[in-house]
């Protein structure tokens, strides 16, 4: 089959999967951590029922806001549906004249971020403005990791394309476990938590204002306006695990197109994704929020990781 | 005569008629006819430029009366280049100040400067030897000093920029002319085809870090920047867009000069030396801006951050060069030329937005700002756009640049994948975090110019009364945008043409693929924008589908409190400004900028643990200004007054003087 088809049959497969996923993932981590601290739980269905409900619902907005507080959204959630487009979840199959760029990828994801802190600025609020301050500041700290670790990954494959960088990990497993590799891949979690808002730099589950980073930005959206908003974070947090199970787990992952391979690749994903929520949850329930002014630290020291692996991969190898 | 002496000579002669038209039109005229005029000149000066860049020949050969060469103007595709630039800037500013300018900005001398500024910008890269560059040098700061100084009688801060821009830009001209001096004194000619010497020659290398000095302190870089923060805000807004937009091109034309033409394959510290400075000039700019509630200051270093990274990506370039490692020096320099000409389009958009906002509110202090975006919708889209292309953000022109910069030094390291040196690996590292925490702070910076500026509600009775500026503003800030999307949309054709400048081999560096896809053949790398915009909408299909239906069953309702947790309305005074945005970052790069807080606690009068109101003050003040260059004023103005004793009026003293003057000159001549 050709290449153009199958890439798109792929990212077709990888986008329905992972609108269904996210929120079961969601719904996952948060009965993992109900059930850990002796509560009952809603379940995991409970972040689908949600969704249903905010789409049904008539959105209130503030007078005054503007059409951002309808399209910041929208953006959110087709930046994070072009990651799950763009990333190699399923497969490894990129398109051809628009490759698993890294680069491009964190531009993409960055639409995001960027959408989700003017939507904060948009209310007119306190605690709009706060959390977009926070989130950005965070954003911006996090960057050097980011991009340190994407170039530290790409140092063995000598090319940027994820896919590429999967499946040489798929064909010389011994590149996972070298210490370049272990070193990126630390760096890289330590980013993605930043990027998504999970423990230790944000919690998801307080509204208290002194912590808040995302919730604050959410805070003044309602109706289809707030559903956007939480399917795009969860979508891009889904996402974003995915990609680390497939640099850390790339087994299952199709590389030559094929529709029993395909079935495969989707359910080794949606085990990977979920068994790597289950640990993120386990792992939260040990941590606590650090200060807000302790983040840099934080991120300063996994910075250094990524410098670590980028210099070594160059100088001990 | 070729076509390109016939555009220059067009230029020269529109430029005259410009200077008389400003001369003698009547006041009321006078913006009308000089903005046509200008524009004019400008697409001039696009035709002749484009017309170089596509590698058409030919030449002005300007007699003087001088005991020298005639002057000689004829640019190469380089030249062309950033002649495109400039004069892009040129048409987009000319527009815009014909019903900008009022009042001091519109006066006859302001008119008569501008043609000369605009003029003078284009002879730069034109010339093709020393003499004519230098002459079209001053031409230019001519201009845009006269320019700057407008409103130097009703504003005292005007006044005192200006003697901090000419005394730089002087400063910057005496390094360039002593470059040159050195220069032709080694190789024995003034044209540029004479002044190539040795790089490794001890001439070569104090050639190289004067011009680096002058060039470095047009393009706004540490610690020559000092001028940047006073001088474009001061500015009228059509002023700091041209002088952002487009001189400061002029300086980063210098460099590439130098380092490409004059004296390619220098060593390896030359490189890194570019490199160091631009990376801190990167690093600094784009944290002042961060931390800057004043939309033109922020706009202001905001340059210097992008042009250090133009300078990173030329340091890189020399270094890669060095050690062979062609494919990534190439992407590297066409990178660093496309950042230039995104820089353009963007940051003049900018600037230009800033004053439509300052035209229409009278402000440009973000924190009285607000709500505009609903009041002024044009300028809230061009505003926005460009902004998204400061930030690197896709499908501007902005983020294929920086993109192109990060693949060729993520390449650069390793030369068929063996490690190419020691200094390399550590160098393209430290660029990447640097471009990286550059890209960060500017998505912050710009999130908050434009958030605060255009989003929630106005801060201060002036925002809550703007009004949308005039069509033909309105006009000149959409072109702008479109600019900025057209080079982010289509950047493999522009990048194949940029790359015909530097590169003997330009289709081995640089292919436009698909529709206007860019492809790095010799790193394996493409960018698809328009694909990605495809792919984007047909994601995008679903939601917004769902949305229409959606909202046709639940439509939304405005409410004038949606979520005031305490019960009552926020007031727009409670909401964050740009001040508090930047707060947190402040506190985080505390010993980076030194900011001076100030708190005072009223309390009330009968119990010291109740206050009744707290004042706080808090300066971010220029590092480089405050520890450097005030030491050094505060030296010679000590020394000013010391030497004042010297020479204090009296006739016989002076008389003295000259006696004791020709005593010491028979005295020696006698030996």
């Amino acid at each position: 089959m050709n290449a153009a088809l199958s890439a798109i049959i792929i990212a077709f497969v990888q986008v329905v999967l992972f609108v269904f996923l996210a929120p079961l993932l969601m719904g996952v981590i948060r009965q993992v951590r109900a059930t850990i601290e002796g509560r009952a739980g809603a379940g995991i269905w409970q972040p689908w029922r949600d969704v249903r409900k905010l789409l049904a619902k008539n959105p209130v907005r503030a007078e005054g806001s503007s059409w951002m507080l309808r399209a910041g959204p929208v953006a959110l959630m087709v930046s994070s549906l072009l990651l799950c487009v763009l990333l190699p979840l399923v497969g490894t199959i990129p398109f051809p004249s628009i490759p698993s760029d890294l680069f491009v990828i964190v531009s993409v994801m960055l639409i995001g971020v960027v959408a989700l802190a003017l939507v904060g600025l948009d209310g007119g609020t306190a605690f709009g403005g706060m959390g977009s301050s926070r989130h950005m500041t965070v954003a911006a700290l996090v960057e050097p990791t980011l991009l340190l670790a994407v170039y530290a990954l790409s140092i063995p494959a000598q090319t940027s394309t994820i896919s590429a960088i999967v499946e040489t990990r798929l064909f010389s497993p011994a590149v996972i476990i070298s210490p370049v590799s272990v070193l990126a891949l630390v760096a890289l979690s330590i980013a993605i938590m930043a990027e998504t808002a999970r423990l230790p730099i944000d919690n998801p589950g307080t509204h208290l204002e002194l912590t808040m980073l995302h919730e604050a930005m959410t805070l003044e959206a309602s109706g289809r306006d707030l559903a956007w908003l939480e399917v795009g974070s969860w979508l891009k947090l889904a996402a974003l695990l995915g990609l680390v199970s497939n640099l850390v787990v790339p087994w299952g992952v199709v590389t030559e197109f094929s529709a029993l391979g395909l079935a495969l690749g989707v359910v080794s994903i949606t085990v990977k994704v979920l068994v790597l929520g289950v640990l993120l949850s386990v792992g939260e329930i040990f941590l606590a929020k650090v200060r807000l002014f302790q983040v840099p630290e934080l991120l300063a020291g996994s910075f250094a990781l990524a410098f670590l692996a980028v210099t070594a991969s160059y100088l001990v190898v | 005569m070729t076509g390109i002496g016939a555009g220059l000579l067009l230029q020269l002669f529109l430029g005259a008629l410009a200077v008389a038209s400003a001369l003698l039109a009547a006041p009321s005229l006078r913006s009308r006819a000089g903005g046509i005029l200008c524009t004019l000149i400008a697409v001039t000066g696009f035709v002749t430029g484009l017309s170089a860049l596509l590698g058409a020949t030919g030449g002005l050969l300007i007699p003087i009366a001088l005991p020298m060469d005639p002057l000689r103007l004829a640019p190469d595709r380089l030249g062309g280049l950033f002649m495109l630039i400039v004069s892009g800037v040129g048409i987009l500013v000319s527009l815009y100040s014909m019903s900008s300018t009022r009042g001091p900005d519109a006066s006859r001398t302001a008119w008569v400067a501008m043609p000369v500024f605009l003029v003078g910008m284009q002879l730069v890269p034109a010339a093709t030897d020393s003499v004519s560059f230098l002459l079209a040098w001053e031409i230019m700061t001519l201009g845009s000093t006269v320019l700057l100084l407008a409103d130097h009688a009703s504003r005292a801060t005007v006044a005192s920029a200006g003697i901090w821009y000419s005394a730089m830009s002087q400063l910057s001209f005496f390094f360039i002319l002593a470059g040159f001096a050195v220069l032709a004194a080694a190789s024995g000619g003034t044209s540029f085809t004479n002044l190539q010497i040795e790089p490794g020659s001890w001439a070569a290398n104090v050639a190289f870090v004067l011009f680096l000095l002058g060039f470095g302190g047009k393009a706004e870089l540490v610690p020559l920047h000092v001028w940047v923060p006073r001088v474009l805000p001061e500015a009228p807004s059509h002023v700091s867009a041209a002088m952002s937009g487009a001189m400061v091109k002029i300086g980063v034309y210098g460099a590439l000069l130098v380092c490409v033409r004059l004296l390619p394959d220098g060593p390896a510290w030359w490189g890194i030396a570019i490199m160091l400075v631009g990376g801190a000039s990167a690093l600094y700019g784009i944290l002042q801006a961060s931390v800057s509630s004043d939309l033109k200051v922020l706009l202001a270093y905001s340059t210097t951050e992008n042009m250090g990274l133009v300078f990173l990506g030329l340091g890189a370039s020399m270094l890669l060069r060095g050690y062979d490692a062609t494919a990534a020096a190439d992407a590297a320099l066409v990178a660093a030329l496309l950042l230039a000409v995104s820089h353009a389009a963007f940051k003049s958009t900018l600037f230009l937005g800033a004053g439509a906002i300052i035209h229409a509110t009278g402000e440009r202090n973000l924190d009285r700002l607000g709500g505009l975006g609903a009041r002024m919708p044009v300028t809230a889209a061009a505003f926005g756009i460009a902004s998204l292309g400061a930030a690197a953000i896709p499908i501007t022109s902005g983020f294929v640049a920086e993109w192109m910069l990060l693949q060729s030094l993520i390449h650069g390291g390793r030369l068929d994948g063996a490690v190419v040196s020691v200094a390399a690996s550590v160098a393209m590292p430290l660029a990447v975090a640097v471009i990286a925490l550059t890209a960060g702070l500017a998505l912050l910076t710009f999130v908050k110019a434009y958030g605060i500026a255009f989003l929630a509600r106005p801060r201060s009775r002036a925002a809550a009364d703007a009004r949308e500026v005039p069509p033909v503003m309105q006009l000149s800030l959409a072109l702008g945008a479109l600019f900025v999307l057209a080079l982010g949309l289509l950047p493999g054709p522009v990048a194949a043409l940029v790359a015909h400048t530097i590169s003997p081999n330009p289709t081995a560096a640089v292919q436009s693929v698909g529709l206007g896809g860019v492809s790095l053949p010799g790193i394996g790398a493409v960018l698809d924008p328009i694909m990605l915009v495809v792919l984007s909408a047909l994601v995008a299909i679903p939601v917004v589908v769902s949305i229409i239906v959606s909202g046709r069953r639940h439509p939304h309702r405005t409410v004038d409190l949606p979520w005031g947790g305490g019960g009552s309305r926020a007031r727009p005074r409670m909401q964050y400004t740009a001040t508090s945005y930047a707060e947190p970052l402040v506190r985080v790069f505390d010993d980076v900028l030194k900011p001076s807080r100030d708190v005072q606690v009223t309390h009330v009068a009968e119990s010291r643990y109740l206050v009744e109101r707290v004042e706080v003050e808090q300066r971010v003040s220029d590092v480089f200004e405050t520890r450097l260059y005030r030491p050094v004023l505060n030296l010679f103005q000590r020394y000013g007054i010391v030497v004042r004793h010297v020479a204090n009026g009296s006739i016989h003293r002076y008389l003295s003087y000259s006696f004791a003057a020709l005593l010491i000159v028979l005295i020696v001549v006698s030996l």
